[in-house]
């Protein structure tokens, strides 16, 4: 089987998001960049059907961004990603999920992928939109925010698992199809150090716009339907109204609180 | 140029879901600034089940599109009726709830019909004709104002920001002919399995009453299920009460768990990591119980006790109880 | 022997001064990293309260390659040498230097020398086995009548046949309770200080091996230090490293690799208090202020910071020397005495300006303070570091 799973290089959990001067944009000083925390399960899934599989599966990773995505590649090759693509051009910049699906899609077509992992958003736009739309250009079957996927002893077809309100979905899809990853849909691997150092010698290919049956406009910025206004930061709350007394008198003032002024209850 | 919004109606077991009615009010909104008139699309024979619902709402007509394909959900099969919808009503402007299949199907649908799509918005309106949202990034940590240029128009609106909407009119419906390629869907729905206790999603609740690792036992959650009880809350939990084992994941409020936006959260030993907030930040009202008074939760928090939860909850409950006339 | 790895100039490190790793190295530390934030941290208070081993963690940090990066290829390591030692160390001690200390000793301290002085067979029999994790070790020089002193031991080993038989106590010995494999230095030659010392590859499972009383320390409490009893133990001769008589020349040569251990360690800790430090005064408020405002504060964190930088220097520059196979003894001894006592000051200024809060358990200071004060006794007390950087400076005099 060949399992391609796509990658994004994004600021880490713990970083302060600055806007910059102007507004209309994220202020990218001081910024320790990871791999999406979502896109972690996603190749640990890839790696995981690899083992069981027990076959000729490959899994390629890829991603899009500047040259600071290689890390991430990196560090899927060392968790054993078999071969790693970096899709990077200053034209690609800007690119909203669309456009940036739009380029994926010519990357990730030709090398004829059974089943194409993600994870379920990049926790930098929180868009989730950039799968969906690759599975579109792609005609593949879609599954969104699974929490388990079985493949079928044929290896032809996948059943994905999902959370829906009040309910698991289950979701049967024939291959070729794409998946995106929801946290618990296995415990990423730590790349071990034989992985590292094997993953030295795995070489990671560079994919620019010239590669592509794409032009100028249709990718990155110019190939975008949104702009941004600007960004804003949380509006403050006041400051918080401690509740005195004993327990009873607390427990009687907030009911009375919630009730009356916030009117909540 | 042709005008109009169309809300796309999500119906679970014949039931038109709520989110579905609050996006319907967020339609009205926009039709108020001259975004044209509302059509509410049905997808496929289950959802049709509730156009008698549907048709009472504040929308100007129903459209409601049947196709064997449509049986059960797929992306491909809905994107493609949606698309024939679209084209049927001539609407500019599609919103859809961010619920599991909103956010499914949006992002599918609007790759189909080269859409802008902005998802999870809490906050929508028209600029110069073009939809104008907000919506948080950075898992919550600051929120970015974005204008489409697209010629159609898309956004997901995160559920319990709109009131649901009510209505005793009676809109026209009309039948949509969907073409879909069905030899080409090769995904679908098989079945929806309940989960064990069918408790309100957390996503889509009002009140919230959440937990962390000062209750130290998972009995101890007992306390908070009282509460939740009485208030007609769900109850929810920290990442370390998860991570304790004190209750499943399904439970967790934060940046690894569920993002929450009730009117009224009550955070009940809870320190108030940036990781359990980003979850619950935008919740109307939040409430913080912590023994700690220096806990970074009360910076977050409207109301504030600083005291022994063990003490204070169960006083809590007996108040409500009383103050509500609920009867455990 | 350790590989070189060569360098890309990549920017890594946040911070007053940036540093120059391969891609290897960074990942190697990005690794260590994310296992310690991830699996040591949420346990390590607890470990420490409980004086419990982290035996989980050591096993999953074996089956990483933790415990062998100082091993060939050839025998199941990755060798990837001492600086990819010393960011994993830093990283792993700045949130349990339990486990920290664990990792140090297996590498550093029974991986090194059996890599360096083993028979080939020695090397099939263990290097495999250590270089997972499957077996756990110890290194036991020290015993109750001598520490700096070490040529001072007196636990015998008497040759009988083609066996020795040895009699004595070891204490202070870290791992001493789950160690399945303990390098051990003996004496076998009364008549000669120095070259009558010979070191032993013992199995806890050989007759007359008696793990003895386990210390209660102030810190490292989830590291089992014990006492190590040989009674009438017999081992055959083909489990000497060296040779009869190298034992000394190789436990000074190996606490060289294990002083940077230490040294790496102690900057972990030093960083752990800085970083806790600097989340304090953020959000700690006096006066109406975050107390990062004033600049006593302040003064203590920059002072803090720049000779934690600084060690951290002393530490690269060892680990990098014995990398390249050149002398680092003084650099070792250096690294060590300087990072061990930043660690210390370090500590004292962080319990400070955590004030009354750095003083209980709800924070990680206390556990840092306590961690602390061994850095600057084990593996060489600070006063003979001191002997051992004056004795290179002072060649002339010997």
């Amino acid at each position: 089987m060949k399992i391609v799973v796509l990658l994004k290089s994004v600021p880490d959990t713990e970083s302060k998001i600055r806007i910059a001067g102007d507004g209309t944009s994220i202020d990218g000083q001081g910024l320790k960049y990871i791999m999406n925390p979502y896109d972690e399960f996603a190749v640990e899934e890839g790696l995981r059907i690899k083992e069981r599989l027990k076959d000729d599966t490959t899994v390629v990773v890829v991603a899009m961004g500047p040259d600071r995505v290689v890390d991430v590649l990196r560090t899927a090759l060392a968790m054993g990603a078999d071969d790693a693509v970096h899709v990077g051009d200053p034209a690609f910049e800007g690119g909203d999920a669309q456009a940036n699906a739009r380029v994926l899609a010519e990357v990730v077509r030709p090398l004829n992928a059974d089943l194409v992992l993600g994870g379920k958003q990049g926790i930098d736009t929180d868009s989730a939109q950039t799968c969906a739309a690759l599975a579109e250009y792609l005609d593949l079957p879609q599954a969104l925010i699974v929490n388990e996927l079985t493949v079928a002893d044929d290896h032809k077809s996948v059943i994905a698992r999902r959370r829906v309100e009040g309910g698991d979905e289950l979701v049967a899809m024939t291959l070729p199809a794409l998946v995106t990853a929801e946290k618990g849909l296995n415990e990423p691997r730590y790349a071990s150090l034989p992985g590292i150092m094997k993953a030295k010698k795995k070489e990671i290919r560079k994919v620019t716009l010239a590669d592509l049956p794409l032009k100028p406009g249709q990718v990155g910025a110019a190939g975008s339907k949104s702009k941004v206004i600007r960004y804003h930061n949380l509006p403050d709350r006041p400051a918080v109204k401690m509740i005195a007394g004993d327990a009873g008198q607390q427990a009687k003032e907030l009911a009375r609180l919630l009730r009356e002024e916030a009117k909540v209850i | 140029m042709a005008n109009g919004i169309l809300v796309v109606g999500e119906v679970r077991g014949g039931v038109l879901k709520g989110t579905t009615k609050e996006i319907v009010t967020a339609a009205n909104t926009l039709s108020q600034a001259g975004g044209g008139p509302v059509s509410l699309a049905l997808l496929g024979d289950d959802a049709a089940a509730a156009t008698n619902l549907a048709r009472s709402l504040p929308v100007a007509n129903v459209l409601v599109a049947r196709h064997p394909a449509l049986a059960q959900y797929s992306s491909q099969a809905f994107a493609a009726a949606l698309q024939a919808v679209l084209s049927a009503c001539g609407a500019r402007l599609v919103l859809f709830g961010a619920t599991a299949m909103g956010r499914d199907l949006s992002a599918r649908a609007a790759a189909r019909c080269d859409a802008s799509l902005f998802t999870d918005c809490t906050e929508i309106s028209l600029a110069g004709g073009n939809l104008r949202v907000k919506r948080p990034v950075y898992s919550g940590k600051v929120y970015v104002e974005l204008e489409s240029t697209a010629a159609i128009q898309m956004a997901s609106i995160r559920p319990n920001v709109f009131p649901p909407a009510t209505g005793s009119g009676s809109a026209e419906v009309i039948e949509v002919e969907a073409t879909i390629d069905a030899a080409g869907i090769r995904g679908r729905v098989k079945e929806v399995v309940q989960t064990a206790d069918g408790a309100k999603d957390l996503t889509e609740s009002e009140i919230i009453v959440s937990g962390g690792r000062s209750l130290k036992s998972a009995d101890n959650f007992a306390i908070l299920k009282a509460l939740a009880e009485v208030l007609g809350a769900t109850v929810g939990a920290s990442r370390a009460a998860v991570d304790a084992g004190y209750v499943p994941h399904s439970m967790q409020v934060g940046q690894t768990g569920k993002v929450v936006n009730p009117k009224l959260y009550i955070a009940v030993g809870i320190s108030g990591a940036i990781q359990h907030l980003v979850g619950m930040r935008t919740s109307k009202v939040i409430v913080a119980i912590n023994k700690d008074a220096n806990a970074p939760i009360f910076q977050k928090a409207d109301y504030g006790i600083a005291g022994d939860l063990f003490e204070i909850v169960p006083k809590l409950t007996e108040e409500f109880r009383t103050l509500l006339g609920t009867h455990a | 022997m350790s590989r070189r790895l060569h360098g890309e100039v990549q920017t890594i490190k946040e911070g007053i001064v940036q540093f120059t790793l391969t891609d290897e190295q960074r990942l190697i530390q990005q690794t260590a990293r994310e296992f310690a934030d991830n699996e040591v941290a949420p346990v390590a208070d607890r470990h420490d309260r409980e004086g419990k081993f982290p035996l989980e963690l050591i096993k999953k940090l074996g089956r990483m390659g933790f415990l062998g990066m100082l091993i060939p290829e050839a025998y199941g390591g990755t060798a990837v040498g001492n600086l990819c030692l010393v960011l994993a160390l830093e990283e792993l001690n700045r949130v349990c230097a339990s486990t920290g200390v664990t990792v140090s000793v297996h590498n550093s301290l029974v991986s090194a020398p059996i890599v360096h002085w083993g028979s080939e067979a020695i090397k099939r029999k263990y290097l495999p086995r250590l270089a997972t994790g499957e077996l756990l070790s110890a290194y036991a020089l020290s015993e109750p009548g001598s520490g700096s002193d070490a040529a001072g031991l007196v636990t015998g080993a008497v040759r009988d046949g083609n066996d020795y038989v040895l009699n004595g106590t070891k204490n202070f010995i870290t791992t001493g309770a789950e160690a399945d494999v303990a390098i051990v230095m003996a004496r076998t030659d009364p008549s000669h200080k120095t070259r009558g010392i010979t070191a032993f590859v013992l199995e806890r499972d050989m007759k007359g091996y008696v793990v003895g009383k386990k210390e209660d320390k102030l810190g490292l409490r989830a590291s089992s230090t014990v006492q190590l009893v040989f009674e009438d133990l017999r081992v055959p001769a083909s489990q000497i490293l060296g040779g009869e008589g190298m034992g000394f020349k190789i436990a000074m040569h190996t606490l060289d690799g294990g002083r940077i251990g230490i040294a790496a360690q102690a900057v972990g800790i030093a960083q752990a208090c800085l970083d806790a430090s600097i989340k304090y005064a953020e959000e700690r408020e006096a006066f109406q202020q975050p107390i990062g405002k004033f600049q006593a504060i302040q003064w203590k964190l920059a002072d803090m910071a720049t000779r934690i930088e600084a060690a951290r220097f002393l530490v690269y520059n060892a680990a990098r020397l014995k990398d390249a196979g050149q002398p680092h003894g003084k650099e070792a001894a250096m690294a060590k005495l300087f990072a061990s006592e930043t660690a210390n000051d370090a500590a004292r200024d962080a319990v400070q300006i955590h004030g009354g809060a750095g003083y209980l358990e709800d924070f990680p200071v206390e556990r840092h303070f306590r961690d602390a004060r061994i850095t600057e006794i084990y593996e060489g007390t600070s006063e003979i570091q001191r002997l051992v950087i004056a004795r290179h400076l002072l060649k002339n005099l010997s």
